[in-house]
């Protein structure tokens, strides 16, 4: 088992940065796809029997988001049952209901859509502007990584949970500007790692060879260096998506999101005043973020284990 | 390390400071104006009803219709002041109004911080002294599970377990009200109040040191120096704790300290949970209530704490590895 977290932060101390040099020292890989470097990673990772049940679990979860319609036609927010009725009480309702006679197992089903949706596309807007940054600041040196670095600061300085609030807060509370907040407070991390690897590539031999041959800085960017800095980054992006849902659900708990929908978060923030006779109400919610978010740190670990073998501890 | 040096790197640390303070206010400053709505509404909505004449009075006195500029001139005059203005909603100086919260939080937050970092290394030291045992992974998943709950529904747990079915602990605030306790049964009193909420913060960070001190630990372990150590026949117990986990502590600070900014944020769902009469709540509401005033000063405050935090991570490190040299 290794560290699939990012061990980066506002000033790395010069003793971490060494404890990591020692960790992480490995040579880059050659633009050139090697179909057998790819084929051991996967290998590897098909070889980790729990990061696999991560995989099998998570796409349980994602036939559980995309099947919801059809499983459980109509609104999840429309009263069907008699209220408050506990698990396994009424055959047609497993999950119970909560205190308006909601379905408690559809409201599940549907809440999966709207973490996993708002939990990757944060993801991928983080990736992008952490990417975009860090690979200019990493690459350009100078003025602009010092630019840069400071705005990135700017953004790390400040609770990033409070940030989210503000911004949904500016917006309405819907999906996009939930998107939106998160994305906008999480890519510093990403920004971060980018910036690192990309300080350490700039002066590789092959960046070298690139510039020697005229090629452009856009392309040297995204062509030579970018697949060399990309394993770290996709360690990284399991772990985004988990912190993102469980943002998600904060906001959604301190009722927050989108009143139109509903999410793991806002049952538990619903369920929030009947927790003394019916903690089923928050209980059901709360352990499918846990197996969501558990499936996809397995997944991250998984992934850095196949990826990064030098960093792997026994 | 001694007192002059740590003086001198705590006075570049705030002169530093002061840029990284000032484009946090600016920039929270120029978001806040883009939230639809400010105090006046707010007031309006609450006290029922309001007249077009009595809004204008409530903005013109509490200055929310002037141009944005002339507000972030009179806002960075305020600070040069040393004051961070006057909250339109409690009518009362922000810095009274942060000042009777932020003991709560800093006691919650010291409180969640000191467990996870107790639990978390004890944990992460037992892990790596049996790593690869059925111990190990036992408690890798368990800390795996830690690391993948949200605190809220930790602490709702917590509730349903130790205040509902047990009736252990009580359910909410930081102390008894209207108990009249002192000395030693009001202490003990607050005591009870803060375990849950501790606990509930703590959770997260207590899988993320644990797995910081294990890896952290096998590396350490596996230098020379530890050899050289065992070889002198040292005691195990001796070797674990005198040169490995000092030297294996590090990383653990580093992330600490990194941790010490997120852990306010965190404290907004846990304080609302446990209706733990603390800053987060401030800020939910002051966000909730368009009172932009303390909810600067709340930022300022953290950006402040989060800056203080990796000054004295940097102290501490320096002394626990003397080879660090303070900048």
């Amino acid at each position: 088992m290794s560290t699939s977290f990012p061990v980066t932060g506002p000033r790395p101390a010069p003793a971490l940065r060494a404890l990591l040099g020692r960790l992480a020292r490995r040579t880059p890989r050659a633009a050139a796809p090697a179909a057998t470097s790819r084929s051991a990673a996967l290998q590897a990772f098909l070889h980790n029997t729990a990061a696999v049940g991560a995989v099998l679990l998570l796409l349980l979860v994602l036939a559980m988001a995309l099947l919801a319609p059809w499983l459980f036609p109509g609104d999840p927010l429309d009263m069907v049952a008699t209220p408050l009725l506990w698990p396994g009480q009424d055959p047609a309702f497993p999950l119970g209901s909560d205190s308006m006679g909601r379905n408690v197992l559809a409201g599940i089903a549907h809440g999966a859509r709207m973490s996993l949706s708002v939990g990757v596309v944060a993801a991928v807007l983080s990736l992008l502007i952490g990417i975009v940054v860090g690979a200019t600041a990493g690459y350009f040196g100078g003025l602009v990584d010092d630019v840069l670095v400071r705005i990135t600061e700017l953004f790390q300085t400040m609770p990033s949970f409070l940030f989210v609030i503000v911004v949904v807060a500016i917006g309405q509370p819907s999906m996009a500007v939930i998107v939106l907040a998160i994305g906008l407070a999480s890519w510093p991390v990403i920004a971060r790692l980018v910036r690192a690897e990309f300080r350490t590539l700039r002066e590789m031999e092959f960046v070298l060879a690139a510039r020697s041959q005229g090629l452009s800085h856009l392309r040297i960017m995204l062509q030579e260096m970018l697949p060399n800095a990309l394993p770290p980054v996709i360690v990284t992006t399991s772990v985004l998506v988990a912190s993102a849902i469980l943002i998600e659900s904060a906001l959604s708990f301190l009722g927050m999101g989108d009143p139109n929908t509903v999410s793991w978060g806002s049952m538990i923030g619903e369920g929030r005043e009947l927790l003394r006779t019916s903690w089923y109400l928050c209980a059901l919610p709360g352990a499918a973020i846990v197996l969501t978010v558990l499936a996809l740190n397995l997944v991250g670990e998984g992934l850095n284990d196949a990826l990064n073998p030098r960093l792997r501890n026994r | 390390m001694n007192l002059l040096k740590a003086g001198r790197v705590l006075r570049r640390t705030l002169w530093q400071a002061v840029p990284t303070v000032i484009g946090v206010v600016i920039l929270n400053f120029c978001l806040l104006q883009l939230v639809p709505g400010d105090a006046a509404d707010v007031i309006a909505a609450e006290s029922g009803s309001a007249t077009a004449e009595s809004m204008a009075q409530l903005r013109s006195h509490f200055g929310l219709d002037l141009p944005v500029l002339e507000q972030l001139g009179a806002y960075l005059n305020n600070l040069a002041h040393f004051s961070l203005g006057t909250s339109p909603r409690y009518n009362l100086p922000v810095t009274e109004l942060i000042g009777s919260r932020l003991p709560n939080t800093l006691l919650l937050m010291l409180a969640a911080l000191g467990t996870a970092l107790a639990v978390g290394v004890l944990l992460g030291s037992i892990m790596a002294s049996r790593v690869g045992r059925w111990s190990d992974r036992l408690l890798s998943v368990l800390a795996l599970l830690l690391y993948s709950t949200p605190s809220f529904w930790l602490g709702l747990m917590a509730v349903v377990l130790f205040s509902v079915h047990l009736g252990w602990l009580p359910t909410g605030g930081s102390a008894s009200i209207g108990a009249d306790l002192a000395g030693w049964d009001s202490v003990v009193d607050r005591l009870r109040h803060l375990v849950l909420p501790a606990l509930a913060m703590s959770g997260f960070y207590i899988a993320i040191f644990a797995r910081l001190t294990r890896a952290s630990m096998l590396e350490v372990s596996r230098q020379d120096f530890v050899r050289t150590a065992q070889a002198k026949g040292l005691h195990p117990l001796r070797v674990t704790f005198g040169h490995v986990l000092r030297n294996a502590l590090i990383p653990v600070t580093t992330v600490a300290g990194m941790h010490f900014g997120t852990l306010l944020g965190g404290a907004v769902v846990v304080e609302t949970v446990f209706s733990w009469p603390g800053l987060g709540r401030l800020a939910f509401e002051s966000v909730m209530a368009r009172d932009y005033t303390v909810l600067l000063g709340i930022l300022l405050l953290s950006s402040l704490l989060v800056i203080l935090a990796n000054m004295l991570v940097d102290l501490l490190q320096a002394w626990l590895d003397p080879r660090i040299q303070l900048r």
